[in-house]
């Protein structure tokens, strides 16, 4: 045999699994209320009073259950925001596309979401942000289109 | 308490794409370090690997390396996360007494996946995976964070890229080695504001791996020890939005601990070299914060005042760190590995004259969600 010939194979798959969350009881509360009501509900700590949106069961620091749904307002403060000038498989918009941590009205934490509607150039921490709800709503965190600045 | 040694640190380069396999990778840096340490494998009495299934693009990804690993009849266990927690685990099994000596060994090929993708993947997915969030984007919202807090402007984070990339090139295993200006990295291209281009890290692909051993274990190997003199790690909360992103409080408490440990004061005077987790150039003086380098939202002074330049008080990332080089998963270790290399002074042209206290630094999760840090001497 004559000298063997190189050469770099590659083997391409990607890797797809359909996979179903249980979202949790506190969770689907919260989205249902998105959904019918496009109410944004957080949930209190009966010891150190925080309030988390999206709610949780537990408080993180306290370690105890957490009961008391609290209704909030759908407005808030942009603590953060990051224009993201890629587009790939998983941002459901197209470039430029906004982050922001919203700072909800009543709660302790910041929610993680789009802000839209909005001239990038006028994008600023600080400034007053209101939830603009999806026309059609799934029971999902994209009921909220995105926040958008309240002039 | 007994004491640990690293007697052995094997590294591969790190490059864009690197031909060979996952397992040629850390079959390449375990003998290495075997070599390193003047051991051989039967010297080993078991193993720690570290990878990530995502990244692997497979299940149980630590499985198909144990035999490149060499644990082929060990008892081998796998650290899912940066390759300092790899460090701690293997560092946890020499001092149970239920093993003598430990190898650690990290891979990754960054080439072969979607970083973006996969890196998505970490976040929640009921809350936060579906707006399409990543580590960069994540990071963005991080960095504007400590620049409200801190009053750090995007040119102060430039400084880390010129500095690092800087030193890069005098590391034969760094993937991108430049002399590059302020205005360079201000001109890159925008990736998620303000974070640009060359505040980025690479996607790298590479492997690293060390020996550990307690005193009984010391005499199987024929390299002098260095010692690890403090150990310190911590989480701060997983969900973005409930942790303050501008304080790195868990950093805080792992750096008191390895502080504490190794009975370090004033780890500014006391150190003699860094390397830390800038995965993003935001983090270096973000982390210095975090490790008591500098007062709270001082750490932009530090950097723009030349101090953590080579040949200056005190140089952090010799190397040209992570964002000269980002094997995820390896980054950690590798750090430890530069820091030993400085204590052995056998870091050529990166090294700092008469170091004799190394520390470094590794992260894991969004925006450094857990820390953990080492203190290595003689």
């Amino acid at each position: 045999m004559s000298k063997m010939e190189s050469e770099n194979i590659y083997y391409e798959g990607r890797i797809k699994v359909p996979y179903k969350w249980y979202v949790g009881e506190t969770g689907s509360r919260f989205f249902i209320a998105l959904r019918d009501k496009k109410e944004i509900w957080g949930i209190r700590c009966p010891r150190c009073r925080k309030v988390y949106v999206p709610p949780v069961k537990n408080c993180w620091e306290c370690f105890i259950p957490t009961k008391e749904w609290v209704r909030l307002k759908d407005t808030g403060t942009l603590e953060s925001f990051t224009v993201v000038h890629y587009p790939n498989e998983v941002i459901p918009k197209k470039p430029p596309v906004v982050y922001g941590l919203i700072k909800i009205d009543g709660a302790d934490g910041s929610l993680l979401h789009f802000v839209g509607d909005i001239d990038i150039s006028e994008l600023k921490t600080g400034m007053r942000v209101r939830a603009v709800f999806a026309d059609e709503r799934a029971g999902n965190i994209l009921d909220i289109k995105h926040f958008a600045p309240i002039p | 308490m007994e004491k640990i040694a690293i007697v052995g640190v094997g590294q591969t380069t790190y490059e864009k794409s690197k031909e060979d396999t996952f397992a040629e990778i850390v079959f390449e840096a375990a003998t290495l370090a075997l070599s390193d340490a003047g051991g051989d494998i039967g010297d080993i009495d078991n193993v720690v690997t570290v990878s990530n299934d995502f990244w692997d693009g497979r299940t149980i990804s630590s499985m198909a390396v144990m035999d490149a690993a060499g644990s082929w009849d060990k008892d081998i266990s796998t650290v899912e996360g940066d390759g300092i927690f790899g460090a701690l685990y293997g560092m946890m099994r020499s001092l149970s007494g239920s093993f003598n000596t430990t190898l650690v060994v990290a891979h990754v090929k960054g080439s072969e996946g979607k970083m973006n993708l996969i890196t998505n993947a970490m976040f929640d997915p009921i809350y936060q995976r579906g707006l399409g969030i990543d580590a960069t984007s994540s990071a963005a919202l991080q960095a504007r964070c400590y620049m409200e807090a801190s009053g750090a402007i995007e040119e102060d984070f430039a400084l880390v890229s010129v500095k690092n990339h800087r030193n890069a090139i005098n590391n034969p295993y760094s993937q991108l080695p430049m002399e590059i200006t302020v205005e360079d990295v201000m001109k890159s291209k925008k990736i998620a504001e303000p974070l640009k281009l060359l505040d980025c890290s690479p996607i790298s692909d590479g492997a690293a791996a060390i020996i550990l051993t307690n005193e009984s274990g010391l005499k199987r190997f024929k390299k002098d020890p260095v010692w690890i003199r403090g150990v310190g790690h911590c989480s701060d909360s997983y969900t973005l939005g409930y942790r303050d992103l501008a304080n790195p409080r868990a950093l805080k408490d792992a750096a008191y601990k390895a502080y504490k440990m190794a009975g370090i004061k004033d780890p500014m005077k006391e150190l003699d070299a860094v390397e830390l987790y800038d995965a993003y150039s935001y983090m270096e003086p973000l982390w210095y914060e975090g490790l008591g380098l500098a007062p709270e939202g001082k750490g932009p002074d530090l950097i723009k005042s030349g101090a953590t330049n080579m040949n200056s008080d005190l140089p952090v990332n010799p190397s040209g760190g992570v964002i000269s080089a980002h094997p995820v998963m390896v980054a950690g270790l590798a750090r430890l590995i530069e820091a030993v290399l400085q204590i052995r002074s056998e870091a050529d042209k990166r090294q700092v004259k008469g170091a004799k206290t190394a520390l470094a630094h590794g992260i894991n999760g969004p925006c450094g969600q857990a820390h953990g840090v080492f203190i290595v001497g003689i």
